[in-house]
């Protein structure tokens, strides 16, 4: 009984360490959405070179784990001098790699709004990344939403993987925590119950943002 | 010639030798077509002959592979700088077309906004009105197609009849000096047709210069001043609806319109 309690004493260090962790997800998904925001924008522009360059970026970072690009973004520059701290190199690496994902998700998206939505806008005198921003997007997020969020929550479960460049977040932490005291079925149990109470209001943010933009549909 | 008098004499339309490829295939072969201002133009003919084509490449929706479109004396899709003519930015476009309203045949309203947001979206976002500016004139136009009444529903609660006249609304809320119909009224079941062209015929009647594709020949005589008949991608033949529907010289014409007949007396025999 007393390893419980030991772990109720330790319990204010792992949720230090969680902040790290929500640091960690918040700052990945902001950067991952902005790269798939702006790449699946520009996608649609028609642009030849660029079309290709942000193939190849998506084809790559898709095809690389995410702990390789972890270790050769905090290990494999100091090679040119680029020393980031485990929390930068961990939110980079996160949004690079999310945002090659995030950048299909976008784009399908977009491409379920029917063209002739495109040409209605573009009649009313909008260009056409003006008729992609107020007219497209705002429906293209319907079917956007539900993955979006289910990435945010396999974000929050991935950053675990920072802990290999010592990140000091939650598992990191749980992890140092279990050496010291031997309390592993204790800590790593607490470790659990502290992800899934962040990922509840993920879920539940998800769902209130799907209603909003399914309004006029059924 | 068309017996309207008040028809100005500068065309506001000019379509010259205009040629329309995909891949191998040629859809419109060097059309020239001029629409004056106030003049009302219905194009009709056979499926496959050009007609939305052509009105897709006045409206610029479609580039042209040669010839080119000119609206009030402007040409769409490129302008001369030092004696060459250059490509439009997709902005420079932009601002020829918002003189230029279009309905279509799948009536494409925004499906996440309201009917009344729907006709104040080209307003507010593209002429930077305010909304307190802007919706006077919505409510007004929506008033003006007899759905003031719907202004707060979503296009999904909407008839299609319903739909096409909010959409004829938001066109007309950029105060265009042209308005292009494709084929506005064929994707509606029957009896919502009427509705649709009772609007366009109140339009024209406001003096509108109007270029219409359509397959409703009864709308076509007693509304446009002139009819163009298209086939394989050219014009074939155009003139006053009495003297082309009445007295057709060309074959081709004999034989759609012959078609056309059979299909609304069909039509109004197997009605109930």
């Amino acid at each position: 009984m007393s390893g419980w309690l030991t772990t109720w004493e330790l319990l204010p260090l792992l949720l230090f360490a969680a902040i790290t962790t929500v640091e960690i997800t918040f700052g990945g998904f902001i950067v991952a959405a902005l790269i798939g925001l702006v790449l699946a924008t520009l996608q649609r522009l028609d642009w030849r070179p660029l079309r290709i360059i942000i193939a190849i970026y998506v084809d790559v970072f898709r095809a690389v784990p995410v702990l390789t690009q972890l270790f050769i973004v905090y290990f494999g520059l100091t090679e040119f001098g680029i020393r980031l701290n485990p929390l930068s190199a961990a939110i980079i690496c996160f949004g690079i790699n999310g945002g090659a994902y995030l950048t299909e998700v976008f784009r399908s998206g977009i491409e379920s709004v029917h063209q002739g939505q495109m040409e209605a806008a573009q009649m009313l005198g909008m260009t056409r990344l003006a008729a992609l921003r107020i007219v497209i997007l705002p429906q293209a997020m319907r079917v956007v939403l539900p993955p979006l969020g289910n990435f945010a929550i396999g974000l929050l479960k991935d950053t675990a993987l920072a802990s290999a460049v010592a990140a000091p977040e939650l598992m990191f932490r749980a992890r140092s925590l279990v050496d010291k005291t031997f309390l592993a079925t204790q800590i790593f149990l607490a470790t659990a119950a502290i992800y899934l109470v962040l990922s509840i209001p993920l879920g539940y943010l998800t769902r209130r943002a799907e209603a909003r933009v399914s309004r006029g549909r059924r | 010639m068309s017996g309207t008098g008040d028809v100005a004499p500068t065309p506001l339309v000019e379509v010259v030798g205009l040629t329309k490829r995909f891949g191998e295939i040629e859809v419109v072969k060097d059309v020239d077509l001029a629409v004056r201002m106030g003049e009302k133009v219905a194009i009709i003919g056979p499926s496959g002959s050009g007609k939305t084509t052509l009105l897709r490449c006045v409206a610029h929706l479609e580039k042209p592979t040669s010839g080119h479109v000119a609206i009030g004396g402007e040409r769409i899709g490129a302008r001369l700088v030092d004696g060459r003519w250059r490509e439009m930015s997709d902005r420079e476009i932009a601002h020829v077309r918002t003189g230029i309203g279009m309905v279509f045949q799948r009536f494409n309203l925004f499906p996440h906004l309201t009917a009344l947001e729907n006709v104040m979206l080209g307003p507010t976002r593209v002429l930077k009105q305010s909304r307190a500016e802007a919706e006077p004139l919505a409510r007004e136009l929506l008033r003006k197609v007899g759905l003031a009444h719907k202004a707060g529903d979503y296009p999904e609660r909407l008839s299609g009849g319903q739909q096409q006249r909010v959409a004829i609304a938001r066109s007309l809320a950029m105060r265009p000096r042209l308005m292009l119909f494709d084929e506005a009224t064929s994707a509606l079941d029957p009896e919502l047709i009427g509705e649709v062209l009772n609007v366009m015929r109140g339009l024209a009647r406001d003096g509108m210069t109007m270029l219409i594709v359509t397959h409703e020949m009864q709308f076509a005589e007693d509304v446009a001043d002139r009819v163009v008949f298209m086939d394989h991608g050219r014009i074939v033949d155009e003139g006053p609806p009495h003297e082309l529907f009445r007295s057709p010289s060309h074959p081709r014409i004999q034989a759609f319109l012959r078609a056309v007949v059979d299909r609304e007396v069909m039509n109004e025999t197997s009605a109930p």
